[in-house]
């Protein structure tokens, strides 16, 4: 257990939340205030293409319309659209051509988050370890992508939205939007009028992606929120994995992020997404502070054929509310929700996924494990639902939660819904306590009782953990550790 | 050596030890028998720090150190070892991560290096063929669907491998066959010697014809009602234990 003992000493160096500092750095900011100005004013900052700004316009007219839902299992007071920032960018001129005209702070930003930018210190690794390409969105911007030439060699296009809309208007109108429509929900439909930037990435047919791709989001400045899009696409036949990472400075205040993220699988293709998510949750003591995560994520495994899975590692953010889904349209596509949501503190989540079964013969698998801490709430909400055509269908779905101390709560709330009468659904689920029993023992054995915890912790979400790529599962059990310390005792 | 002066120990209001005395020389094996509800259980888990348990007096003492003033992992860094009369089960944690992280957790507080991954992987494979256990068993998750012979096995491979020079054995024998019992008799055997103790708790004679005991306590009422040497053992088998449940 190397990893173990590594957390032991990192989390005796830590501050509560490892990421918590704040660039200095010369930023831009849009006027404060939501309005369709806001929304020309940025989209204008892109250099868009018109159809682009129409498309937000659009957006934000039906958002205008809309009302803030309120059937998750999170409480928060209203938030005022109004007093936000919906535009913060460094001072450089947008998407630098190479690392040189990158700002110092920025990289030195990244380096301190152990986020590698430069490739030839990447290429220079030990040999054999591993290589994946990272675009790194600043709040507003991505400030720089890598490994674009390599990729762009095999095909792959990777880069960020704001560029694609510009180099690639004919994919993006395509597919933007046909996975999450616009009005789709209400944060969704806010995300789709004032979206700043993230990643997109095209695989070409028959194409395995030749390394992992990630994009590392960092909120940095104070009083604004980060609205990204990313958008995959993995036609006929190809592979990709991506994964996403977050982080955000220590505020009093809490800070909006809403995103959206489409995947789009045709025949024969798959995508694995993963997600290690650690915006700053918040005081732990009071509650103030930390990010409101409240994302759309969705997958259309349009193709035949087709697999998705998602894959995430939820440990950060005061309020979480996701619920990384996939509709499963085409015959016998896969789809697959790992999920393990950490809520410690005064943290609250509701997560989970849906999985629609539309085509024939199409399979789901969805294994969450919930680990609720301090003064926590966890929720797992699920959809399995099976359409008429959807004969054959089949859905495993196995949700653990595991209680630690005695001012927490898990909840599970699965929907089932069969609408033919030739599928099978299987629904397993458990809640545990952390045993005392179970403590004691480790601790005779010679374990101090946070390391204890931590094992025994690594053992229930070790299902999940093996989804996550290699090189992310050894960070990932950092995580889990860092974010459950101080939760005995 | 292990000693224990006049330990009175309450569990809620209940006073469950009521001045119990008893020394285990280094390198002795001693037994401890008694009816139910003596405070045999009790011992053990006083004496390796299970929380729920009242010391109000009295001292308990290994090799000079107080115990009782130590955390339960500490102790077992001090190098006690308590086999449990039910092994838990540890889902999703292997055998070898457990007893890995557990070895190096008590070399740390010792203040000594980790064992490399190659002499520990070295010294398991001779405690699992010692012990007759399969090493692919000790990948899975520890005593997750093992049977109740498979657990105590497990415990004395821990124990092996721990290497502790204090080692509490609670009921060892209970749940086990006449061929695991030998196996596991034989492991516990072979960590006799010098510098090294146990006190072997047990309702029955029959494990102490395997681990022959140099001295025989009888627990009753919280107190030790007579000691004796292994002849003790077969009296107790004959005439049970009313005589120390009256004298009590």
């Amino acid at each position: 257990m190397v990893a173990v003992k590594d957390t032991v000493d990192q989390v005796a160096g830590l501050e509560k939340y490892e990421h918590g500092f704040v660039t200095e750095i010369e930023q831009e900011f849009a006027p404060k205030g939501l309005n369709r100005d806001t929304v020309a004013f940025i989209s204008a900052k892109k250099e868009e293409p018109e159809w682009m700004l129409a498309w937000r316009l659009e957006a934000f007219e039906r958002w205008s319309a809309m009302e803030s839902p309120d059937w998750a299992r999170v409480s928060f007071p209203p938030i005022d659209y109004q007093d936000a920032t919906y535009y913060a960018a460094p001072k450089t001129k947008v998407g630098p051509a190479s690392l040189d005209e990158v700002d110092p702070e920025l990289l030195r930003t990244y380096e301190k988050l152990g986020i590698p930018l430069r490739e030839q210190e990447v290429l220079a690794g030990v040999a054999g370890a591993p290589r994946y390409a990272v675009d790194a969105v600043f709040d507003s911007v991505s400030v720089v992508t890598t490994f674009k030439k390599e990729l762009a060699e095999a095909g792959v296009i990777f880069c960020s939205m704001s560029e694609a809309v510009r180099e690639h208007p004919d994919l993006v109108r395509k597919y933007l939007g046909s996975v999450v429509p616009v009005s789709d929900n209400y944060f969704a439909c806010l995300n789709s009028a004032v979206f700043s930037d993230g990643s997109f990435v095209y695989v070409p047919p028959g194409v395995r992606c030749p390394m992992e791709l990630s994009t590392y989001f960092r909120i940095n400045a104070a009083g604004s929120g980060q609205f990204e899009r990313t958008l995959i696409i993995a036609d006929k036949g190809a592979y990709v994995s991506y994964l996403e990472g977050c982080t955000a400075p220590m505020r009093d205040e809490n800070q909006l992020h809403a995103a959206v993220v489409e995947l789009v699988a045709l025949e024969d293709a798959e995508i694995k997404y993963s997600t290690v998510q650690n915006w700053y949750p918040g005081d732990p003591e009071t509650g103030k502070g930390g990010i409101y995560n409240f994302v759309t994520k969705r997958a259309d495994c349009r193709g035949d054929r087709s697999r998705v899975s998602w894959t995430q590692v939820e440990t950060g953010s005061a309020i979480t509310w996701k619920y990384p889904s996939c509709i499963l349209r085409g015959r016998e596509s896969v789809g697959e929700f790992y999920s393990i949501a950490i809520t410690n503190g005064r943290q609250q989540a509701d997560t989970g996924t849906k999985m629609i079964h539309l085509g024939e013969g199409t399979r789901s698998r969805i294994i969450s494990k919930g680990i609720s801490a301090g003064r926590s709430s966890n929720t797992y909400r699920g959809l399995v639902s099976a359409h008429p055509k959807a004969r054959g269908a089949r859905n495993f779905t196995q949700c653990d939660s595991l209680l630690i101390g005695k001012s927490c709560s898990a909840h599970t709330v699965p929907y089932i819904e069969a609408r033919n009468g030739a599928c099978t659904f299987e629904h397993e689920a458990t809640t545990t306590r952390l045993s005392e029993d179970q403590l004691f023992y480790a601790q005779q054995r010679g374990l101090p009782e946070e390391e204890a915890v931590q094992l025994l912790v690594n053992g229930f979400v070790r299902d999940v953990l093996q989804e996550l790529p290699m090189e992310f599962a050894v960070e990932a059990q950092k995580l889990v550790a860092i974010s459950l310390e101080g939760s005995v005792g | 050596m292990l000693s224990l002066r006049d330990l009175r120990v309450r569990v809620g209001e209940r006073e469950i030890l009521k001045g119990l005395t008893l020394d285990v020389p280094s390198g002795e094996v001693h037994a401890i028998m008694g009816p139910n509800g003596a405070g045999k259980s009790t011992l053990s888990y006083v004496l390796t720090g299970r929380p729920g348990y009242e010391v109000t007096g009295g001292a308990a003492e290994l090799d000079g150190v107080d115990l009782l003033g130590l955390e339960a992992n500490a102790r077992a860094a001090q190098g006690l070892f308590l086999s449990f009369q039910y092994p838990l089960e540890i889902p999703g944690v292997p055998a070898l991560t457990f007893i890995r992280a557990a070895m190096n957790a008590q070399r740390k507080a010792r203040g000594e290096a980790e064992i490399s991954a190659p002499d520990f992987l070295k010294q398991a494979r001779v405690c699992a063929s010692d012990l007759k256990i399969d090493f692919d068993m000790l990948k899975r998750p520890l005593n997750v669907g093992f049977s109740g012979g498979e657990k105590k096995r497990m415990e004395v491979f821990q124990m092996a491998m721990l290497s502790p020079r204090f080692m509490i054995l609670d009921e060892t024998d209970s749940g086990l066959d006449i061929d695991a019992l030998r196996i596991v008799s034989d492991g516990v055997n072979a960590l006799r010697g010098p510098g090294r103790s146990m006190l072997v708790i047990t309702h029955y004679q029959r494990l102490l014809d395997y681990i022959r005991p140099d001295r025989v306590h009888v627990l009753a009422d919280g107190r030790i009602a007579a000691s004796g040497g292994p002849e003790l053992a077969l009296e107790l088998e004959r005439e049970g234990y009313d005589k120390y449940a009256r004298a009590a």
